[in-house]
């Protein structure tokens, strides 16, 4: 057993506003930069929608993740042998018009117009170029269902699904979305960091964060198609790829990444988990619908003693282990088996983890009135104006019954709460709904109290990262003094 | 006195330039080594400009190394004018190729706005001396026969003789001007070669044929926990630029 650390996350999607303060977060941050204008590290999608970069599940136009045939996984687009002819030209690689060309207004037209009859405007001009352009297209163009006869109908997870089932998503009175926030899901088994000829790409050991060393990167851009959730990116001004980092610097200092901070709805989470690194072949080397079973039984629980054995012989910290057994992601993937992965078929063993959202599927419209009654309360789940079908396509690689689980044990905690506060409903139909949904009274309370009232702290469990005992402590200390501290220390400047 | 200059002289400039600007840029602009795709703004052009280019200039270079390799066997393999020939035709298939792609590729950059802004002036240098280089090439293919013969002949000792710190340049004086051109223009890109994009050629990534698919990076030694930090078994570069990236260099390098 080669035990692992990872800081992984958890994000609640039933708790998602979509206001976006996570995008303007990392935005303001970490790509508020020439060649980085169209890069949105953490973004938030409409689902369904297309998403960002347009249509970035469809890996049959991208061809990223990996792929199981005949027992054997393998990047689906780049063979080691591949990669030597298509290094001249990728040709999975999205270009700037499947994301969009960054512009800004002219401002100073507002003030320097000479005096008419008309008012002075600010044209959009491209960043790109520096001419007057056309806006066609923008980081959430499709957010709300915006235009979605042309932008949602395409979303590649509507493929299993009837045409009497699409028709309904789209009729304006049954309209029905939610919210999917994403970023880089530093994964255990990075599709990127495997694609990248150059090496730039890694895995950091203490605590599973991919990074990608900018000094090494040289623009051959696999890691963009590789990636089958397209969260590298390229930045056309400097000729390197760059992607989310999860913002170290601040998880080092146990600090929440500037995306989970800000989160005006609460709904992420950040705690450890461990998982047996020796098990990660045998896990991505099974069938799609057994991925997330697999998934879940590598990682590995803090409190058995084996384990601990175990962690302590590969090297994990006592204090990782200790802030392990209070991780809010082992309490939602593991205890509560609540969260799932999103689109595990791609084997890339994402550690970003989904609570699916109950929302969307609480009410139904019947002939114009907005019923939320069913004969029993569980009815409504199974005739769900989304359909389970398009949840599983999403979190776990068609496995149905996985979302159908979590999404019950959310209604039983519901429906138990709503008992307890409101007391309308007859607590023997509560209790059978509750041993129905797999849970427990005492479960359903720390999951409501997980869920509504979670504290910072109980949000985000983030191990201090020793810092004072990596290599670097051996610097002489005086070697940086006058220098610029903290990132680069030479200008990032595209060569020649 | 010219041809003392040229290919006397400028080749050692061009071959240090090569080498100590290589260096001192791989050493301290690191950060600056990259292939400086454009793919990224422009695809479907870029693969009938780059894909030629590439596939015809390896050809040529590897012809070119073979031909200064064993000149000898050059020679006899020409002694028949059907094999002459082939080896005549498959020079300007790939000497053509290089050529079309390049001029795709320089036209490409010229017609699309947005390459505008990333395209630089050592690009335009290298674009010029590139067409001139291969250009004149395939000129003296088709009008100085046979080029493959005479390379041997004439252009590998004049080679050999600037490697061996003796240089012959006498040898190169009844050439033609095209092949003179040639030569210059030749050093001229070895000249510039380490101030432009065409240091990706140094930095080329043959490794990733055998390296494992994974790749994991520790800040410290597994199992030292709780013990001081022993020494680095790799030497520490306190000038890389990034703070995590100088660590992760520097520690060691576990291959999952």
């Amino acid at each position: 057993m080669d035990v692992r650390a990872q800081v992984s996350m958890i994000f609640h999607l039933d708790k998602c506003i979509g206001c976006h303060t996570c995008s303007i977060a990392c935005k303001n941050v970490w790509t508020d930069r020439q060649g980085a204008e169209y890069m949105w590290w953490n973004n938030v999608e409409t689902k369904p929608g297309t998403g960002f970069p347009t249509k970035w599940e469809d890996q049959e136009k991208y061809k990223g993740g990996w792929e199981r045939k005949n027992g054997k996984v393998h990047l689906r687009a780049i063979s080691k042998a591949a990669s030597v002819s298509e290094i001249f030209h990728n040709p999975n690689l999205p270009t700037i018009d499947d994301y969009y060309e960054p512009w800004t207004y002219k401002y100073q037209d507002l003030f320097d117009a000479p005096e008419g009859s008309d008012q002075p405007t600010a044209r959009a001009v491209s960043l790109l170029t520096g001419e007057p352009m056309n806006i066609e297209a923008g980081p959430n163009w499709d957010d709300d269902l915006g235009g979605s006869p042309i932008y949602a109908e395409n979303d590649p997870n509507l493929e299993g699904l009837t045409e009497a089932e699409r028709q309904a998503l789209f009729e304006t009175e049954r309209l029905v979305f939610f919210y999917l926030p994403r970023i880089c899901n530093h994964c255990v088994n990075p599709a990127c960091v495997a694609a990248c000829p150059s090496g730039a790409l890694y895995k950091r050991g203490e605590d599973g964060i991919v990074l990608l060393n900018q000094e090494r990167c040289r623009a051959w851009r696999f890691c963009v198609s590789a990636c089958p959730y397209k969260k590298t990116y390229f930045n056309w001004s400097t000729g390197k790829s760059e992607k989310c980092i999860l913002c170290y610097p601040r998880v080092e200092a146990g600090e929440a990444p500037a995306c989970f901070h800000s989160c005006v709805g609460r709904i992420r989470y950040m705690g450890l988990v461990l998982y047996d690194a020796d098990r990660i072949q045998e896990t991505i080397n099974v069938p799609d619908d057994q991925l997330v079973e697999a998934q879940k039984s590598m990682i590995l629980d803090p409190t058995d003693p084996a384990v601990i054995a175990a962690a302590q012989k590969s090297g994990v910290h006592e204090s990782v282990l200790e802030f392990a057994t209070r991780s809010p992601v082992w309490r939602f993937l593991k205890e509560w088996n609540l969260a799932l992965p999103l689109h595990p078929e791609h084997r890339t063993l994402p550690m970003l983890f989904y609570v699916p959202p109950l929302l969307p599927v609480m009410a139904r419209n019947n002939d114009g009135v907005y019923d939320t009654s069913s004969p029993d309360l569980f009815g409504s789940l199974e005739e769900s104006r989304l359909p389970m079908k398009y949840l599983a396509s999403l979190f776990s690689a068609g496995n149905e019954g996985h979302v159908r689980y979590s999404l019950k044990k959310q209604l039983a905690v519901r429906l138990w709460r709503r008992q307890q506060t409101v007391g309308d409903l007859d607590s023997a139909v509560v209790a059978r709904l509750l041993s129905e949904a797999d849970t427990t009274p005492e479960e359903a309370d720390a999951i409501y109290r997980l869920t509504s009232l979670p504290l910072y702290d109980e949000r985000f469990v983030i191990p201090p990262s020793h810092r004072e005992e990596v290599i670097e402590s051996l610097d002489d200390p005086a070697a940086y003094k006058g220098l610029t501290g903290f990132g680069p220390r030479v200008e990032p400047r595209r060569g020649l | 006195m010219l041809d003392l200059l040229l290919f006397g002289v400028f080749p050692y400039v061009a071959i240090i330039l090569l080498l100590v600007v290589s260096i001192q840029r791989y050493r301290s602009q690191r950060f600056t080594f990259s292939s400086l795709s454009s793919q990224f703004l422009e695809s479907r052009r870029l693969f009938w400009g780059s894909v030629p280019f590439h596939l015809g200039i390896l050809g040529v270079l590897f012809g070119h190394l073979i031909g200064f390799a064993i000149p000898r066997g050059v020679q006899l393999w020409n002694g028949d004018p059907l094999r002459l020939w082939i080896l005549e035709v498959t020079a300007l298939v790939f000497g053509s190729m290089a050529l079309l792609g390049l001029i795709a590729l320089v036209v490409r950059r010229m017609a699309d706005r947005r390459l505008h802004q990333p395209t630089s002036i050592a690009d335009k240098t290298l674009h010029v001396i590139l067409f001139g280089l291969i250009g004149s090439g395939i000129y003296i293919a088709l009008f100085h026969r046979w080029g493959s013969s005479w390379y041997a002949q004439v252009a590998v000792p004049y080679l050999r003789s600037i490697f061996l710190f003796q240089p012959n340049i006498t040898i190169l004086a009844p050439l033609p001007f095209a092949v003179k051109l040639h030569i210059t223009l030749a050093w001229s890109l070895v000249a510039i070669f380490s101030f432009t994009r065409m240091v990706h050629v140094l930095v080329a990534p043959i490794p990733y044929l055998w390296r494992p698919n994974q790749l994991v990076i520790w800040n410290r030694r597994r199992g030292d926990q709780g013990e001081t930090p022993t020494a680095p078994t790799e030497p520490h570069r306190p000038n890389a630029a990034h703070d995590a990236h100088r660590t992760g260099e520097a520690v060691r390098v576990r291959e999952a």
